[in-house]
């Protein structure tokens, strides 16, 4: 893993760079949102009110008046650099228009398979785009790519998630149409991808109904941080002891926000209230994108009347 | 194992400030990593030892300070305290909590030289 970027050995598929360049030159800002103007150095002197400090050094070594170390506070949120890529890309997502999903679950809930019967359903009506994010191979993005629709897998090598600086790279490489639905199908695994913000407009977590019910409550991050709970493969529930509302009911728990939904790409059922929710999430953003369009149209307008 | 990445989150942090705050070494790392926060403690002391091998902060210390939770129960209209993401209201035992504190992950000072 790089110790630099901290962009592990992930690679975007037809890129075939491990770019160590640090230049992100993605034609975002990388502003960090914080303002390091806060920074403050006490500059004390050493053996008073801060000398609990001391003295547990390496070795010892603080001896009071002896020791050039100082305390500094500087007040960074260890996630810093991850949430500005994720607020640029969010920022160019939503110039283009783009409704963006950050799909999450552990290995297994049928994601693929729900963005293959999506896209498939989707693709005459509305451009769509897909991001598929793996350890290994480019299985899924050729799965995506059969049904048409243009697809790039990144390929994160031992990372367990996705992160807003591969996305950035995945964008550049993929270039989703303006006003699409782009789903961003992250590493199968309910823990890490929970943490990093990719600049999506919704975590979407999928939960099939052949793993636990008890699964929100074990992985409570992963709930807390998704507007949309999928239960997929509920076509299965008359072979298996899966108590739906129980399950649904630990997803309140976590989250009394999130919005359930029960699916099953084999009978069919709940794909329209899922294609329902897609279509009212993608007119968002193009409300969002009419606005800022119209907002720039008028600065325009100002500004040539003032010249003319 | 996401606090690998977090960690050489906490390096970068280290790496861009020694220029920044005039420093070569960093002694001591006070990491703040709230209750409710996507973090493990154990890990990431575990993972920060691996990371800073052979940097400016080799050696370094990391204290890690715990946070306590904190949420705003919709029932109640107050703040109360919560242990775990799941907890109910202390108070009147509903899980309408939206979390308002303890989530944080941040480097609050250094001891450097």
């Amino acid at each position: 893993m790089c110790t630099v970027c901290g962009c592990g050995d992930a690679r975007v598929e037809g890129s075939g760079h491990h770019h160590h360049d640090h230049d992100h030159d993605h034609g975002h800002t990388h502003d960090h949102g914080h303002d390091h103007g806060h920074t403050h150095d006490h500059g004390h002197d050493h053996g008073h009110s801060h000398d609990q400090h001391y003295g547990q050094g390496i070795a010892g070594v603080h001896v009071p008046g002896m020791s050039q170390t100082r305390i500094i506070q500087i007040e960074q949120d260890i996630l810093g650099r991850n949430n500005a890529d994720a607020a640029a890309n969010r920022a160019r997502l939503a110039e283009a228009g783009i409704f963006a999903l950050n799909l999450v679950s552990s290995p297994g809930s049928g994601k693929t398979t729900l963005l293959v019967e999506t896209v498939s359903r989707l693709k005459d009506q509305m451009p769509v785009a897909v991001i598929e994010g793996d350890q290994q191979t480019t299985f899924d993005a050729d799965r995506i790519r059969a049904t048409g629709a243009p697809a790039v897998q990144v390929n994160t090598g031992k990372g367990c998630h996705l992160d807003a600086h591969m996305i950035g790279h995945a964008l550049d490489r993929l270039d989703p149409p303006e006003n699409a639905v782009l789903f961003i199908e992250n590493v199968g695994n309910l823990v890490c991808p929970a943490a990093f913000d990719l600049g999506e407009a919704h975590k979407v977590v999928i939960l099939s109904v052949t793993e636990g019910e008890d699964k929100p409550l074990k992985y409570p991050d992963m709930f807390a941080a998704a507007d949309l709970m999928i239960l997929s493969k509920v076509d299965l529930l008359p072979h298996l002891t899966f108590d739906v509302e129980r399950c649904l009911d630990y997803a309140r728990q976590i989250n009394p926000n999130i919005q359930p939904l029960k699916l099953s790409t084999v009978s069919g059922e709940g794909m329209e209230d899922w294609l329902g929710w897609l279509a009212e999430g993608r007119k968002g953003a193009l409300v969002q994108r009419r606005a800022m369009l119209e907002a720039k149209l008028t600065a325009l307008r100002k500004d040539i009347e003032a010249g003319a | 194992m996401h606090e690998m990445a977090m960690t050489e989150g906490v390096l970068r942090i280290l790496e861009d400030q020694a220029k920044a705050q005039n420093y070569s070494k960093v002694r001591t790392v006070w990491l703040e990593l709230g209750q409710l926060s996507h973090a493990d403690p154990e890990a990431m002391a575990f993972c920060f030892d691996a990371v800073v091998r052979g940097t400016l902060a080799e050696g370094a210390r990391l204290e890690i300070v715990r946070t306590p939770g904190e949420a705003w129960c919709m029932g109640c209209g107050e703040t109360v305290a919560v242990a775990q993401r799941f907890d109910p209201c202390p108070r009147c035992g509903s899980h309408r909590l939206q979390v308002t504190k303890g989530d944080d992950m941040r480097i609050m000072e250094l001891e450097v030289e």
